[in-house]
């Protein structure tokens, strides 16, 4: 059980310096775009949602995981989704005044 | 705990390398939109991988909740305007947070009617699962009254600030002891959940409109975290590498906004961020004149210059400016003139927001420089024109050692040959403090609302021969 803990813990500290390898070059021009993508990445936790309320057996932790579930998705949908809107907007003056 | 068989924690890591690829390739503007499409593959493969668990059940509310959930973020992805980007962010914040904190009670509950018993490190991870989580979710809630000015934009500042929130993270430390070595009971945690409610709350308090790109930042760090403690209750790997990484960006994102605005990061766990804001009084400007002039006559010195650099900030967003901005370059550029756009960091209200609002004003990207590569083009500018900029192009950032703006980068729009200012009045930016540019020999006050004073520009100088 101990170990469990540890091992979750080591992910979290490899994942941690894997992220600060990757995303430290990211422009100012990116700034926004990057954090509602890893915004809507942190609604990953919906896949917990869906374990909690899916495999509970009493009813109250079901109707929380519910609502988590509900949440988490608005997360993830509207999280991906916006990032995308914002995106195609970001265009080359080469492509505008060619 | 769950269980997953090989062929999910398979998917779980195919998900967890397309997170890493897909937010490396959001580093760049030509991959950026690949790298979000790419996470979201990654996403649906998490969530269908899940689905297959054979643990899951009940179908039927896992699909209500997605159902519900997915209307409402494409509804509001779709229709959100740009200008409300921040307040957007910081809901989903709060969204994954809560949405953490209830996986991490829901566990609780679950564990304790099956009865037997919950052990040491599961309690542990539930106490810090639903501490982060609460944190995240009550601090993203003020903040978007904040944005949305429900609630006092200004820093409110009480008694003990330091001290009060310090005292409820050590009770909140005390009661997850309790939880886990005496009493594994639901009150102890609900004790746990209101303290942590407060805290989330008195932290996003005090702090002032100027900061909001930090605190987001901050926030979003916190909806990381918050993912990473679900999955150290679930014992489930996706969660973790995923909250790691995104608290890993929202870190990074904190320490690039706190450095643009000289606040060390310690500074502002600590709860001292908007005490300056507070503790500011205005200038005198008394023995000071700041020269006033009309559009025609603006508009006269824009339409001579050969290289024009203009400064937004958050007051075009909120004239909603931006538009008449992007036709006035435009305008100007057909005379022969080159124009870039200054973006300060901390320009909005939330990391590279200044930068979207352009974007959508269909400003193509290479025009806009950031601090560091637009500085040294000042002094070879003919004109630099502010717009509802003020405490980033504070000279007395880089001498005055008593400004509470002393230390922080700014744009060097005193070194243009000619400066023009659209600005409504000489009242102080967030900092509270006189801005000297104001009052430079070279600096033109053009006092007017920003949307209407760009208008008037373009109409002016079209007219131009």
């Amino acid at each position: 059980m101990a170990g469990e803990l540890i091992f979750a813990l080591w992910l979290f500290v490899l994942a941690i310096f894997v992220g600060f390898e990757v995303i430290t070059k990211v422009p100012p021009l990116l700034h926004t775009p990057l954090m509602s993508g890893a915004n809507a990445i942190s609604g990953i936790t919906l896949v917990g949602a869906v374990l909690v309320g899916g495999g509970a057996v009493a009813s109250s932790s079901s109707i929380l995981g519910l609502v988590a579930v509900a949440m988490a998705t608005m997360n993830v949908v509207g999280g991906f989704l916006v990032t995308d809107r914002m995106l195609r907007m970001f265009k080359r003056s080469a492509e505008d005044r060619s | 705990m769950f269980d997953a068989p090989a062929y999910i924690e398979s998917a779980y890591l195919v998900s967890a390398i397309l997170f890493v690829l897909g937010i490396r390739r959001l580093g760049s503007p030509a991959t950026a939109r690949s790298g979000n499409a790419i996470a979201a593959v990654g996403m649906l493969i998490a969530i269908v991988a899940t689905l297959l668990n054979k643990e899951i059940v009940t179908y039927w509310t896992i699909g209500i909740g997605i159902a519900v959930g997915a209307i409402l973020g494409g509804l509001l992805a779709r229709t959100i305007r740009m200008t409300a980007m921040p307040q957007m962010v910081a809901s989903f914040n709060g969204l994954g947070g809560g949405a953490s904190a209830l996986i991490a009670i829901g566990e609780f509950l679950r564990l304790s009617d099956l009865g037997g018993g919950i052990s040491v490190e599961t309690l542990l991870t539930i106490a810090f699962g639903s501490l982060v989580g609460v944190v995240t979710l009550f601090g993203s809630l003020v903040a978007v009254g904040k944005l949305q000015g429900f609630v006092q934009d200004r820093p409110v500042i009480y008694p003990l600030q330091k001290s009060l929130n310090l005292l409820i993270f050590l009770a909140i430390v005390a009661l997850a002891g309790y939880l886990v070595a005496a009493d594994a009971s639901l009150p102890v945690l609900v004790a746990i959940l209101l303290l942590a409610t407060l805290l989330g709350v008195l932290l996003v308090l005090p702090i002032g409109g100027a900061d909001m790109p930090v605190v987001l930042s901050l926030l979003n760090s916190f909806s990381g975290v918050a993912a990473a403690a679900a999955g150290f209750v679930l014992d489930n790997t996706v969660l973790i590498i995923s909250g790691a990484l995104v608290g890993a960006a929202g870190l990074i994102l904190t320490r690039i906004m706190s450095k643009a605005m000289n606040r060390s990061l310690a500074n502002i766990f600590f709860g001292a961020v908007g005490a300056v804001a507070a503790g500011a009084r205005p200038g005198t400007s008394d023995d000071k004149v700041a020269r006033s002039v009309t559009a025609d006559e603006a508009a006269i010195v824009l339409g001579f210059a050969r290289s024009v650099i203009f400064v937004p900030g958050y007051g075009l967003a909120v004239a909603q400016a931006q538009y008449g901005v992007a036709e006035l370059a435009a305008a100007l550029r057909a005379r022969g003139a080159t124009v870039r756009y200054a973006i300060h960091p901390v320009a909005g209200r939330m990391p590279g927001h200044m930068n979207v609002l352009l974007a959508e004003a269909k400003v193509p990207y290479d025009e806009l420089y950031d601090l560091d590569e637009v500085n040294p083009e000042f002094a070879r500018a003919d004109v630099a024109v502010v717009i509802g900029a003020n405490d980033v192009t504070n000279p007395d950032a880089r001498n005055m050692t008593d400004s509470p703006l002393y230390g922080m980068p700014i744009l060097d729009v005193d070194q243009a040959a000619s400066v023009i200012i659209i600005k409504r009045s000489l009242s102080p930016g967030f900092a509270g403090v006189d801005n000297p540019l104001f009052y430079l020999p070279k600096t033109m006050m053009f006092f007017s609302d920003a949307r209407k004073a760009v208008t008037e520009l373009v109409a002016v100088v079209k007219e131009m021969e």
